[in-house]
């Protein structure tokens, strides 16, 4: 897996802050998010829903829909270029081109009344400046990569006529069409069913490793991470709690809320007799966040300081960084 | 029908009539649930598996009476549910209940949580005046809430807390027996393993049995005590959770489990892995034989055009697989645990 990964930082998010202003007030979605992606590497945002990680990846594509939603502020470099600079026909080139994305729903985001050629080969056209037999080949081409049989008779089909797992493959198909160097993934396969699933995230890892695409893979799901991911970047109330390198977080994770999500998913290879532990309370409401550490009233370890001061990222191990007051010999203590 | 087995189900079909043109001709049938046969023992939670459009949901509902035009023979407690008249199921209703899967969805938006709580019990006529009341009010605190909540409406709660309310609605009655259908799949996962406890508190407390029907492999193995493993409206392979895990038997199951990535890479970065090709077939039109063999690997003639039984292979653990002798399985190496 990790042959493909290069040490150059294809994209680097710094201190990203998108907000939306609704009805409630000043919604914080992200707030000060930080990390970056390398050449070829596989990188994971996790987090339970509203934590920032789908609006956090909109944000790159600049996609947020204003109003309500704006970016305030941060930098987004990709390729050395902030993106939050670029001019509006400057990033219509990058989208699709070398930023592609997938999106959750495959049968929400494909368009019902095109067929998928036309849907396929807008992009080599505009991007690619493929004429309209070449971009046919081309899609076929794609169709055959993803897996679809009969990509010839099939090219003409509408979404309608795919099933759910058929149609996300059309989307990957579309966001491969022009070599992205940056994939995002967004929820990839949360609406299959996991034998589909499981052949989607194949293809997906067997691209990245053909073609050296960085990815970006969103998901509430600690085991797709686990299984496909390099570096794993844990995100609370619209900001990074822990990030390490996948096998490190799991063997000594070392924020609290890292800890407590890992120990309440149920497991394939544990059985019934040994207990979940619980997270207790509710994720918190991003337009009334406490002052301090947006997790301190569901935490164990919460003190007085954690209500008072968000904590600073500090670093912990090789590319291991937490954002914690509390000592980390106290969780260890606990696990024993 | 055994006395331990609180439900007994031989075999259920259940076919919804395809229409077509103007005069709503019937041009052919999903075979949603297509022989189907088991049994629930008391005091047990029984895992229902398989992917979407497998039966299991219909299964569920099948047993509770709720669909017109099922055959086969359900029993609760010995009696037999397909032969009561309509008065007589409205009152056997009270012993069984549902827990749906969308909290948004099942509860309606312009009654009360109290409200909502408290219908079953005015229904069934179970509670009146203060009696009434405070059962509502130990149903809140049963279900982890508080009892002031009970004049707010269900859009004022989170997920986590609409799903206590149903479930605090289906054991009002103090049902024996709650089919859970997909309780924790519209969850967060911090608030699913909070659910899942609960159930698993509540079953103890109030002696309750489960048909726990979910499409999360992990969530069955933590609540069950046996699962059943469905496909195109068949069982494939039911066992003891633990059995099943450590020794699946059918191909299906074997790839099914192989899908489910483990939440630790170290162990599961040495899992064997099996990608099942193309598609669950149309359960309009299944393939002949056996369903699963145009997906299977191991197929041979015979399972073109023979459908397997589901034979017992071991102690309680049955198998629907021409292939599958006994329990050492096929012969390769079955998938880590």
């Amino acid at each position: 897996m990790a042959t493909v990964v290069q040490d150059e930082k294809i994209l680097e998010i710094k201190n990203l802050k998108t907000y939306f202003y609704t009805q409630e007030g000043e919604l914080k979605a992200v707030d000060g998010l930080s990390y970056y992606v390398r050449k070829g590497e596989s990188v994971g945002l996790v987090g339970e829903s509203a934590c920032g990680k789908s609006v956090g990846a909109l944000s790159i594509l600049r996609l947020i829909p204003y109003p309500p939603g704006i970016i305030v502020g941060g930098e987004i470099i990709f390729q050395g270029k902030d993106l939050l600079k670029a001019t509006e026909e400057e990033m219509r080139n990058i989208r699709g081109n070398s930023i592609a994305m997938v999106f959750q729903e495959p049968t929400t985001s494909l368009n019902p009344v095109l067929t998928v050629r036309r849907q396929i080969s807008e992009t080599l056209e505009l991007h690619r400046g493929m004429n309209k037999n070449e971009s046919l080949q081309e899609t076929i081409r794609l169709l055959k990569l993803v897996g679809i049989p009969d990509p010839e008779k099939r090219a003409n089909d509408y979404p309608f006529q795919f099933s759910g797992g058929m149609q996300q493959r059309i989307m990957i198909a579309m966001g491969l069409s022009c070599n992205p160097a940056l994939l995002i993934c967004d929820e990839p396969t949360t609406a299959l069913d996991v034998t589909v699933q499981a052949q989607l995230l194949e293809i997906i890892d067997d691209l990245r490793a053909k073609f050296g695409t960085a990815v970006i893979i969103i998901t509430h799901n600690l085991g797709i991470v686990a299984r496909y991911v390099d570096r794993v970047n844990v995100m609370y109330a619209g900001r990074l709690v822990e990030t390490a390198p996948t096998e490190e977080l799991y063997a000594n994770p070392v924020h609290p809320y890292t800890i407590g999500l890992l120990s309440s998913v149920p497991r394939l290879d544990i059985s019934k007799k040994k207990s979940l532990r619980i997270i207790r309370g509710l994720p918190p409401n991003l337009t009334r966040l406490p002052p301090g550490c947006a997790f301190a009233p569901r935490c164990d370890y919460a003190m007085p300081i954690c209500k008072k001061e968000y904590p600073p990222l500090e670093k912990v191990g090789e590319e291991h960084y937490r954002a914690c007051f509390a000592e980390i010999s106290k969780f260890q203590k606990q696990e024993k | 029908m055994e006395e331990n087995h609180i439900i007994e189900v031989e075999n259920l079909y259940m076919y919804f009539p395809v229409t077509a043109g103007v005069m709503q001709k019937k041009v052919a049938d999903v075979k949603a649930v297509d022989g189907v046969s088991f049994y629930i023992k008391k005091g047990e939670t029984l895992g229902l598996v398989g992917e979407s459009g497998c039966g299991k949901t219909t299964t569920g509902r099948c047993i509770l009476q709720l669909y017109e035009g099922t055959k086969g023979k359900v029993s609760f407690e010995g009696v037999d549910l397909t032969k009561l008249k309509k008065e007589q199921m409205r009152k056997m209703r009270r012993n069984m209940q549902l827990i749906f899967q969308d909290p948004f969805a099942s509860l309606d938006p312009r009654m009360t949580a109290g409200e909502i709580i408290g219908e079953p019990l005015k229904v069934h006529n179970l509670a009146k005046g203060k009696e009434y009341k405070e059962q509502v009010e130990e149903l809140f605190r049963m279900v982890e809430l508080e009892p002031y909540m009970a004049n707010r409406y269900p859009h004022e709660f989170s997920g986590g807390q609409r799903q206590r309310i149903g479930i605090a609605r289906a054991l009002a009655v103090r049902p024996k027996f709650v089919v859970c259908d997909e309780p924790v799949s519209a969850l967060d996962v911090s608030i699913q393993a909070q659910i899942i406890l609960l159930l698993e508190k509540l079953r103890e407390e109030m002696g309750l049995t489960y048909l726990f029907i979910a499409h999360d492999l992990s969530v069955v193995r933590n609540i069950s005590d046996r699962v059943a493993v469905m496909y195109l409206g068949k069982i494939v392979e039911i066992t003891h959770s633990d059995e099943l895990y450590a020794n699946p038997l059918h191909p299906y199951t074997i790839a099914l489990l192989s899908a489910v990535p483990i939440p630790d890479p170290k162990i599961d970065r040495t899992r064997q892995r099996i990608i099942l090709k193309g598609d669950v077939p149309s359960p309009i039109n299944p393939p002949a034989g056996c369903r699963f063999n145009p997906r299977c690997q191991m197929a041979i003639d015979i399972c073109r055009e023979k459908e397997p039984e589901l034979k017992l292979v071991g102690e309680e653990h049955l198998v629907s697989c021409h292939l599958v002798k006994s329990s050492a399985g096929i012969g390769n190496p079955p998938a880590n645990q």
